[in-house]
């Protein structure tokens, strides 16, 4: 079986952002990058399906030069080749999918499972617009996944509970957190990784053109969280409610 | 001049990072309590390739240097000093076997000391009457017709409650009949070997301390590693090589305890300020975090120059020991400092981080016996 995953290298979520003074961006001096965490789900459950029924593992990033440390990352925890599609540019998810779509029809991969989002933007877009730009049905939001015979059974964390989907590979899976636990790189999977291909591509050698269709305006901060307050009864609670946040 | 991690180094620090946020930081301080070895997590760290990170591939090792495996150990010791003190311990046996042993000792030993079938491994230099004046030991090992007869009592052994093999440094009589030291490996459960009760420790409470005693052990002929007489210069070449994971993990708690300090800062407020705004909290947090890079700038040359392997770095290790563990003391105690009467009690981890960071400065040769090596070699090339 032959499977296809992506990372993203993110800003590390741990890490307080900062908005540039312009609104134009955040400030990404001494910013630390790491893998996206969803798509850890994604990898571990690509090495889970090999390791079930054989195959490949081919682990896709669309980013900068640096985006091979996240590529490598995976490469340790068990995949098997790595393509990175090199750009500096800023992307939107349409770009990224189009990129994507391209990479696919060259690679033919039975089944392709990517993290439900990348947590820098959370747009939670790629997925969907990937399945349909090559016309290949989904399963987004996956908590289980189990292949046979040609079909993918998903498990899906949708509002209000849960369902499940059947759907005929090759198909489109996009993990949510409960999909897995996904392993750490061992070192012996680090040094291993040194010696696996990837190869760098541009979005121009896929006949790719980025340009975005989404243009961002400007940044700007949440409004910060006063803090909470405790109160003595539910009478009180119940009068804060109505006549302070006038919820109800 | 580059003194930036390759991708290799870096994807190491980050997979013991995440292990020691993970698995051990949430442990770190009930652990403390217990004084419960952490069986589960050395036995997860073997599996990560943790326990042999510059060993070979045939032997079960990550391969992956000197310097990768000083930056795992600052890692760790950020989740648990206890559990680095073993991880260091366990990868120095590792080295030294791997270094001096017969191929049937490598073949026999490191595979289970760094698959995790032994959850750590002993260095049994120390005895009760004889720390820094290693030489002076008593424990002896007697020539039999088919092998040795091994006696006396070692102390201070780091993880020997649970050694799958000990290596036990011992007077030989050589054919001249003068006293030499030499080196043996000693399965943990032969006939005459008695394990103490684990030391109560200021700190580190995790790791587990006993002393040991040999009444005439028999050991075959192959359990003497390296040459008879070669035991003194295997021992000092080892412990070079573990001044740098001590200095790492020392770093490591010192990293830590600034962490936990700078987070503070910047919430606690008096005066109507936050305390990071005044500027005696400020000088503190400055003086922590110089030091320590300095000590880690120290550290990771003398681990690039062990990794290089093409000249002694003896004196760099005992400088990056002396001035990281003295370094860390002095983070420990300021960042108490910075969280006040809070920082006193166990509510906070800086209490604990400064009991463990205390022995740093004592094994693996004092700062005082650092200070005798660095200052030797200085004169020596006067
Ligand atoms: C928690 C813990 C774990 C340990 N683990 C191990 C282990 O796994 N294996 C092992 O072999 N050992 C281990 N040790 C032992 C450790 O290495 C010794 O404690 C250390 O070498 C000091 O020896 P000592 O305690 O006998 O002190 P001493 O040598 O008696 O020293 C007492 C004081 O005198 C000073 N001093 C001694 N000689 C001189 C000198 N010539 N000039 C100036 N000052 C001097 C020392 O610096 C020190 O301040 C461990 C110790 C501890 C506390």
């Amino acid at each position: 079986m032959k499977i296809l995953t992506t990372v993203k290298r993110v800003t590390d979520p741990d890490m307080k952002v900062k908005i540039k003074p312009d609104q134009s961006g955040i400030i990404t001096d001494g910013v630390e990058y790491r893998m996206n965490s969803f798509d850890e789900y994604g990898v571990e459950e690509a090495i889970r399906l090999k390791e079930l029924h054989g195959g490949e593992v081919i682990v896709v990033s669309v980013g900068p030069a640096e985006a091979t440390k996240e590529i490598r990352t995976a490469l340790a925890m068990g995949a098997d080749r790595g393509i990175l599609v090199e750009t500096n540019a800023e992307l939107d998810s349409d770009a990224v999918a189009r990129v994507l779509a391209e990479v696919v029809r060259r690679e033919t991969p039975d089944i392709i499972v990517i993290g439900k989002q990348a947590v820098d933007s959370d747009r939670n877009q790629t997925g969907q617009l990937l399945a349909s730009y090559l016309d290949l049905p989904q399963a987004t939001f996956a908590y289980s996944l189990e292949v046979a015979d040609g079909w993918a059974v998903v498990g899906r964390e949708v509002d209000g509970g849960t369902s499940t989907k059947r759907v005929k590979l090759p198909a489109i899976i996009t993990a949510d957190l409960r999909l897995n636990e996904p392993r750490y790189a061992s070192l012996p999977g680090i040094m291993k990784a040194k010696r696996k291909p990837l190869d760098t591509l541009t979005p121009a050698d896929l006949g790719v053109d980025i340009a975005p269709k989404v243009r961002v305006l400007r940044y700007e901060a949440p409004e910060e969280r006063a803090a909470g307050e405790i109160v003595g009864s539910v009478d009180e609670l119940i009068d804060r409610l109505r006549n302070k946040a006038k919820v109800i | 001049m580059d003194i930036t991690l390759n991708e290799t180094q870096s994807l190491v620090q980050e997979t013991a990072r995440k292990f020691a946020g993970a698995d051990l930081r949430p442990q770190a301080a009930s652990r403390d309590e217990s004084a419960e070895f952490p069986l589960e997590s050395l036995a997860k760290m073997a599996g990560l390739g943790l326990m042999g990170v510059n060993i070979g591939g045939e032997y079960g090792g990550a391969e992956a240097g000197v310097v990768a495996y000083s930056l795992a150990v600052i890692e760790i010791a950020q989740g648990d000093p206890a559990v680095a003190v073993t991880m260091a311990v366990n990868n120095m046996v590792s080295e030294v076997i791997q270094q001096f042993g017969t191929s049937a000792q490598r073949e026999r030993y490191i595979p289970r000391l760094t698959g995790g079938e032994y959850s750590s491994g002993s260095f049994c230099l120390s005895e009760p009457g004889s720390g820094s004046d290693a030489a002076s030991m008593r424990t002896r090992a007697e020539k039999t017709s088919d092998g040795w007869s091994l006696s006396g009592a070692k102390a201070w052994v780091t993880s020997g409650a649970y050694a799958g093999v000990l290596l036990v440094w011992a007077k030989t009589r050589n054919t001249a009949g003068l006293d030499e030291i030499s080196l043996f490996c000693v399965d943990p459960k032969a006939d005459g070997v008695a394990i103490g009760k684990p030391e109560k420790k200021m700190g580190q409470h995790a790791s587990n301390t006993v002393s040991i005693a040999f009444d005439k052990v028999e050991l075959s002929d192959d359990a003497l590693l390296g040459e008879p007489g070669q035991g003194f210069k295997i021992a000092m070449m080892a412990l070079d090589g573990g001044r740098i994971g001590i200095a790492s993990q020392a770093i490591g708690i010192g990293l830590e305890a600034f962490n936990q300090a700078r987070a503070y800062a910047v919430e606690r407020r008096q005066f109507g300020k936050r305390i990071a705004d005044f500027q005696a909290i400020q000088f503190k947090l400055a003086d922590i975090a110089t030091e320590l890079e300095a000590a880690r700038l120290l550290t990771m040359r003398a681990a690039w120059l062990k990794e290089q392997a093409s000249r002694p770095f003896s004196r760099e290790a005992s400088m990056a020991k002396l001035y990281a563990s003295e370094a860390a003391c002095r983070a420990c105690d300021q960042a108490i400092q910075i969280l006040g009467g809070y920082g006193y009690t166990r509510e906070y981890p800086v209490e604990k981080l400064f009991r463990d960071v205390r022995v740093t400065r004592i094994y693996e040769g004092t700062n005082e016996i650092q200070r005798i090596v660095i200052a030797r070699d200085l004169i020596r090339q006067s």
